[in-house]
């Protein structure tokens, strides 16, 4: 029992980790992006690389992958979304616009890291030693993932409550449109966001890549797990996502160890549906309409 | 209007005719790719049946292509066949109408998200049941079904999709559902129920998706969940219906048809990088075409309209 519900809350820590950075795109910068799987997991294969080919260890890894992940998808956000943010009348039809072009990218990168690695499964060696903790026996390298997402948590946490930036960041994702009438500048904040998740998520690839196995085309189920933990949440929210990451982790243990491994993506849907049917802006959202 | 109207029934009747001899031409591989375009054809419009005034992008395609498909591999060796298209119809309009009925009533994103997941979530249940219920993981598909014949029955269906569409935007349904396209909060204000109305068009554009995979089902001897599941038709299928533009019940036609000559083409010269392409073809739709050939048409007919108008007031 223990050790599922410790497997659950790791798992869950991940899940959180990887949905922080969606829950920013999505709530502030107002792109729903269905390939932000695909940027995980290029950024695990971009780990895998380094630590195969030269020796890099994933944490010198973490400096070199997420400052290059934050400018290509400010790049990204400048060039590809920046045009559909202004042609969009509204935010129903950005949403639209934006699903579609990030289901486009998604599959030009998931066929381009298919061209480069092809359709096997990797994973590599790291930490990968047990020690006991509370009682149960666990990876090392596990451990380490779960303490770097809560200083990540904590360090976002605290960027967006006591820096101004961060300040700034919040008013966005509240009403764009009034944020602009106390001189934010809403297109520089909603880009900084977007580039600032997909940070997040490159960190998240590199972490989930010294305890995982994971291939070309595992993206889709990482975008899933942080779409419903972030919608389960309540989009935007930092605390709804841990706390909607860390049931998804728990549910999904418990329900692998004692009832079936094969169905784990059903209790993650049966969550969502019973989380929404309940409170439909989410465990933390306010409601719209 | 009625002239009009009784015209191009003459015509989509005498279209009809004209295809209905395609298989007498002897040709295999024509008769393949006659295929594939009827099969790309009813898919789409299948989809801007639902998503085209509805505005809500359903992700799903290969879900319900899914289930008739393995429904097929399951039923079609015990039961008669128009029995075993019945029974993949009735699935596939049963689990669309849970689908609907537990996420339309939210608002848009949660349906997207849903219909994203749907296909691996189905996939995971039948991998699952086969596993450890009925200990097969894939399975021969043997029926007494030609190519010609499988051509015939898509024609049929083509026939119906188109007919049921015509139909459907002359009925209140129809007019219903424009009214949640324009705007959602509107339509509630005027009385519409717009839950039941969203989920009634759901249902029928997955049933006729689900009957797709089943009627195609026996093209492949040998079926597991892997093959019967496969995102590349969600993908494709959008492509196409966005490219022809969905607000029209004419316009996936005119994606389906020249995207599913291009894929024939690409995957033959390029298997490797065809996905990449795939997806630069669609980028490239969603930024220059946002409202696709048809679109395109109606603002040439609009603008030579508007210059017409204007020679006459001057």
């Amino acid at each position: 029992m223990t050790n599922a519900i410790l497997t659950g809350l790791m798992l869950g820590g991940m899940y959180a980790l990887i949905a922080m950075g969606l829950t920013l795109q999505y709530g502030v910068a107002r792109i729903m992006n269905l390939s932000y799987g695909e940027f995980l997991i290029a950024a695990a294969f971009a780990s895998h690389w380094l630590f195969t080919g030269w020796a890099v260890s994933p944490f010198v890894g973490l400096a070199l992958v997420v400052p290059l992940a934050f400018a290509l998808n400010f790049v990204i956000y400048k060039l590809l979304l920046t045009p559909l943010v202004r042609r969009a009348p509204n935010r129903d039809a950005l949403e639209v616009d934006s699903i579609l072009a990030t289901f486009g990218l998604t599959f030009v990168i998931q066929g381009s890291m298919l061209a480069l690695f092809g359709g096997a499964y990797y994973s590599y060696s790291f930490l990968a030693f047990p020690v006991q903790f509370l009682g149960e026996t666990v990876a090392v390298n596990r451990l380490t993932a779960l303490g770097i997402t809560i200083l990540l948590g904590l360090a976002l946490y605290a960027a967006l409550t006591r820096t101004r930036t961060g300040t700034a960041v919040r008013a966005v994702a509240v009403d764009p449109f009034a944020a602009q009438l106390v001189a934010i500048n809403v297109p520089q904040a909603s880009a900084l966001t977007f580039a600032l998740g997909g940070a997040l998520v490159a960190a998240a690839g590199v972490l989930v890549s010294t305890f995982l196995t994971f291939s070309a085309s595992s993206g889709v189920v990482f975008t899933m797990k942080a779409l419903i933990v972030v919608v389960m949440g309540g989009v935007g929210n930092m605390l709804g996502c841990l706390v909607a990451g860390l049931a998804l982790g728990l549910s999904e243990a418990l329900v692998a160890s004692y009832v079936d491994p094969g169905l784990t993506l059903a209790v993650n849907f049966a969550l969502f549906l019973a989380v929404l049917l309940v409170k439909p802006a989410g465990l933390f959202g306010r409601a719209t309409r | 209007m009625s002239t009009r109207t009784a015209g191009l029934g003459a015509l989509a009747l005498a279209a009809l005719a004209l295809l209905a001899l395609v298989p007498r031409l002897g040709n295999a591989y024509y008769l393949a790719l006659a295929i594939s375009l009827l099969q790309y054809t009813v898919l789409a419009t299948a989809w801007g049946l639902f998503s085209g005034p509805t505005r809500y992008v359903s992700l799903a395609t290969t879900a319900f292509f899914g289930v008739g498909a393995y429904t097929v591999a399951v039923l079609g060796e015990i039961l008669p066949w128009p029995l075993v298209l019945l029974i993949a119809a009735a699935l596939g309009a049963i689990v669309a109408a849970i689908v609907g009925l537990s996420t339309l009533r939210l608002s848009g994103v949660y349906f997207v998200i849903f219909t994203f997941g749907l296909t691996e979530l189905i996939r995971q249940l039948v991998v699952w049941f086969e596993v450890n219920k009925s200990r097969v993981l894939g399975r021969y598909v043997f029926v007494n079904i030609t190519q010609a014949d499988i051509y015939w029955q898509l024609l049929a269906l083509t026939a119906a999709v188109f007919l049921l569409g015509w139909l459907i935007a002359r009925s209140r349904l129809g007019f219903a559902l424009r009214v949640i396209g324009e705007d959602e909060t509107v339509a509630k204000h005027c009385g519409i129920n717009t839950t039941f109305a969203k989920v009634a068009l759901f249902t029928i554009s997955a049933t006729i998706m689900t009957l797709v995979g089943a009627i195609m089902a026996p093209r492949w001897t040998y079926i597991e969940p892997s093959i019967a599941f496969n995102s590349m038709i969600s993908f494709q299928v959008l492509i196409m219906a966005l490219l022809g533009g969905a607000h029209r019940l004419w316009g996936p036609v005119l994606g389906a048809v020249p995207l599913t000559l291009l894929f024939e083409l690409l995957s033959a010269r390029f298997p490797n990088t065809f996905t990449i392409i795939l997806g630069c073809i669609f980028l490239l739709i969603v930024y220059m075409l946002p409202r696709g050939v048809a679109g395109l048409f109606e603002k040439l007919s609009t603008t030579s309209a508007g210059k017409t108008t204007q020679r006459v007031a001057t």
